[in-house]
């Protein structure tokens, strides 16, 4: 693949649209063009900015009555005022319809968050696995790791060395999730390699260890000490937990 | 006929989803109150297509609904839309230095705000619905009706015009 064939692909393959064999004569070509590199840094650049520019527009508070209002205006055939005794309990069923629609809605806004957020961990440890940019810092020292994110973040992530047990440390890498940035550190079994994603929670919300299977990759989640912890793979479900289970150790 | 039944299930549904449409509209519009005027519109008509909705992805069917009220809102303006003929063109400049991947990650809002605003109105189209709703290209495709080749070459053709303006300040009036 030449430069004019990797540039026409270079959006295709920033957004993670290429199948895997584009990919690789992409990264391929990446490896030895020391000007195609660039545009590629342009274009994540370009991206993240955008993502942590905070240019989204959000609905103003009113909008969601108007539309409402102007729904039921322009369909006649709303239930007119009921009689004495009966407003009792019609304003029962509305205070218990607004409160389930309340808790359905932000259970489902919720949801599809985490869905959201799920999607965006595997396509960060997906780019990191094809960019072949898998590390920022590269050590098993967590001595070298840890304190190569300080400044970068307003947080000191932890950096646990588990060569040891099977699962060396090989580094660390800065990683833009859930419109911040968060360490990623980077583990590795075997050929097999480890994203672990860590940033402070938002909110007091403690979730149990759960479990993910998406696109042949694992994902562990947990929260603990006020972080927020996400293991990714494509080891297999049993490793993965067993170092789940030594990084909470 | 109004079903009760029906309009909570709708609200259900689609009203989470009314600040991506929100942003769709206002980031196509440019401007609050002809996007609140856009919401409301598309939000009549989504609700008149309910009942023949099957349930795919509710937001790219909003989405959709958006982008169509938006464009036939603005043929009633009597405005003419700014839609272009899509063409192959991929300037290859030589291998550009890193300082221009710096000043694109630090570009502040009001820069991109105003290079967002800057672009054709379909590049912006593609720009919100990739970056900011983080679609794929079959999801544009679907919801801005084009093939996925004319998704890529919108955003590969947006991306570039941003990188020109936000690297370059002097080529901002000849864009």
């Amino acid at each position: 693949m030449n430069c004019n064939d990797t540039r026409k692909l270079l959006n295709a393959y920033v957004d993670g649209e290429l199948d895997s064999a584009e990919s690789l004569s992409v990264e391929t070509h990446l490896r030895q063009c020391a000007s195609c590199q660039p545009e590629v840094e342009k274009l994540r650049s370009l991206a993240s900015a955008i993502k942590s520019g905070a240019l989204q527009f959000k609905a103003p508070r009113h909008l969601k009555r108007n539309v409402q209002a102007a729904i039921r205006a322009a369909n006649p055939g709303v239930k007119s005022p009921l009689p004495g005794w009966q407003w009792a309990s019609a304003l029962a069923t509305v205070v218990l319809i607004v409160a389930l629609t309340w808790v359905v809605t932000t259970q489902r806004t919720r949801s599809s968050e985490e869905a959201q957020l799920v999607d965006e961990i595997l396509s960060s440890h997906v780019r990191s696995m094809m960019a072949n940019h898998i590390t920022d810092v590269s050590s098993s020292d967590s001595h070298t790791v840890k304190p190569w994110f300080g400044g970068k973040l307003d947080y000191s992530p932890p950096a646990k060395d588990l060569t040891e047990q099977g699962f060396r440390l090989i580094g660390g890498r800065l990683d833009y999730i859930d419109s911040r940035p968060v360490a990623a550190l980077v583990y590795q079994r075997s050929q097999h390699f480890i994203n672990l994603f860590v940033w402070p929670l938002k909110s007091n919300v403690i979730a149990p260890e759960s479990q993910i299977s998406r696109q042949g990759y694992n994902m562990i989640h947990w929260t603990e000490s006020g972080m927020t912890y996400w293991l990714v793979s494509e080891l297999n479900a049993t490793e993965l937990k067993e170092c789940a289970r030594l990084l909470r150790e | 006929m109004f079903d009760q039944n029906e309009l909570t299930a709708f609200n259900e549904a689609v009203l989470p989803h009314l600040d991506a449409a929100y942003n769709l509209a206002r980031w196509l519009s440019r401007n609050d109150q002809d996007a609140e005027d856009v919401v409301q519109e598309a939000s009549l008509r989504a609700f008149k297509y309910w009942k023949g909705f099957s349930g795919r992805d509710c937001r790219s069917w909003l989405l959709a609904i958006v982008r169509n009220t938006y464009y036939s809102w603005l043929r009633k303006q009597s405005v003419q839309p700014e839609l272009t003929e899509d063409g192959e063109t991929y300037d290859i400049d030589d291998g550009a230095p890193s300082p221009e991947a710096v000043m694109l990650q630090n570009a502040d809002r009001e820069m991109l705000k105003s290079a967002l605003e800057d672009l054709r109105v379909e590049f912006r189209e593609a720009i919100v619905l990739r970056e900011m709703e983080g679609l794929s290209y079959k999801e544009i495709s679907d919801i801005s009706g084009v093939p996925i080749g004319t998704v890529m070459s919108r955003l590969a053709r947006a991306r570039k015009q941003l990188q020109i303006y936000l690297t370059n300040p002097s080529a901002r009036n000849s864009l």
